[in-house]
């Protein structure tokens, strides 16, 4: 027979309206605490970090950069020998992405990145990587079947044209520079931009859309 | 990108939809703040890249041997098993502390009325 015990019923009420995190958030908030109190990081580099990769940093500085050798030969020379280099143009540079380098496509060659082990991306002018790019399918597949793959995000590679797929390492990770497309003759760096896609940095889309703006 | 239902399972790989919004970088703030952790360690020199792909690598590895989902709650399931795993080998922080200061976060919450800040 139920009775009422009011210290139980209290409890009760307290955990049902607690809000206690998911089980993830509480593994996050425990391990960051306890490296904050063994002095591992500061929290600031912490929150500094979200609010960079949450609102600030992402494929429109990769984008710039695409523009800019299209536009600038001496630039273009420059980001081929040393992407991490030239990249400080812009101020872009970041420690997490580590040297990085700028792989052409063009007409009878295609590019395309991808990283086998894990997730190494060029976080520092991409920003966060899309969700499939960490999925273990396409991490498997770009470099079994790269071909096939394209296919699925809608580019199709002539036969013509060669496939070179490159594996991202934590020490070297790479941005494909994509053909700049006709029609776009007398654009300024800011309209060229705009039409350069995150996939088309990655390699899963190779020809640019002119109609995008 | 959204992940899909198949026959009831989700499935990540799917090539984006370009007439789609733009959508939020993370879905949840725990993941970015996993990541953040993450980078916060190479930042101030306690792990280097490597350590944290070799460690996340293997955290995936296991993950695909055990067929979990190819999801990204398996993926950032993988990034927390990578940086509970580095943390007691390159900073000693045993699974007992874990254990014992997640309680502490448990009671935390369930003792601050609603709507006040949760601190230990």
């Amino acid at each position: 027979m139920p009775t009422f015990d009011s210290d139980r019923a209290a409890k009760l009420h307290r955990e049902l309206h607690s809000h206690l995190p998911s089980d993830p958030a509480l593994r996050v908030k425990t391990l960051e605490s306890l490296a904050v109190e063994r002095g591992l990081v500061a929290p600031e580099s912490i929150d500094a970090w979200v609010e960079a990769y949450s609102e600030h940093i992402g494929p429109k500085r990769g984008a710039r950069v695409v523009a800019r050798s299209w536009l600038d030969p001496a630039f273009r020379e420059r980001l081929l020998d040393n992407a991490a280099e030239a990249i400080k143009d812009f101020g872009f540079q970041g420690a997490a992405t580590g040297h990085l380098k700028a792989i052409e496509n063009t007409d009878d060659q295609h590019h395309v990145i991808v990283c086998t082990l894990c997730s190494c991306y060029p976080f520092a002018i991409l920003g966060m990587s899309p969700a499939w790019y960490k999925s273990s399918e396409y991490r498997a597949r770009t470099v079994r079947e790269p071909r096939a793959v394209l296919k699925e995000f809608g580019a199709v590679i002539p036969e013509n044209v060669a496939v070179r797929v490159w594996d991202s390492t934590a020490e070297l990770r790479y941005i494909v520079i994509p053909q700049r497309p006709s029609g776009t003759e007398g654009w300024d760096e800011e309209q060229l931009a705009s039409i350069v896609t995150r996939n088309s940095m990655i390699g899963t889309e190779r020809d640019l859309n002119t109609e995008a703006l | 990108m959204k992940s899909h239902l198949i026959y009831g399972k989700v499935i990540l790989f799917q090539p984006d939809d370009p007439f789609s919004p733009p959508e939020p970088v993370f879905d949840e703030a725990w993941q970015a703040q996993a990541l953040a952790l993450a980078n916060s360690m190479v930042q101030s020199g306690h792990l280097t890249n490597t350590d944290w792909a070799e460690a996340l690598g293997a955290a995936l590895k296991v993950a695909e041997r055990d067929n979990a989902p190819d999801t990204l709650d398996t993926y950032y399931g993988a990034v927390l098993n990578a940086l509970e795993t580095l943390l007691e080998n390159y900073a000693g922080i045993s699974a007992e502390s874990r254990q014992q200061r997640r309680a502490d976060w448990e009671a935390a919450y369930r003792n601050t009325p609603h709507g006040s800040p949760v601190e230990l």
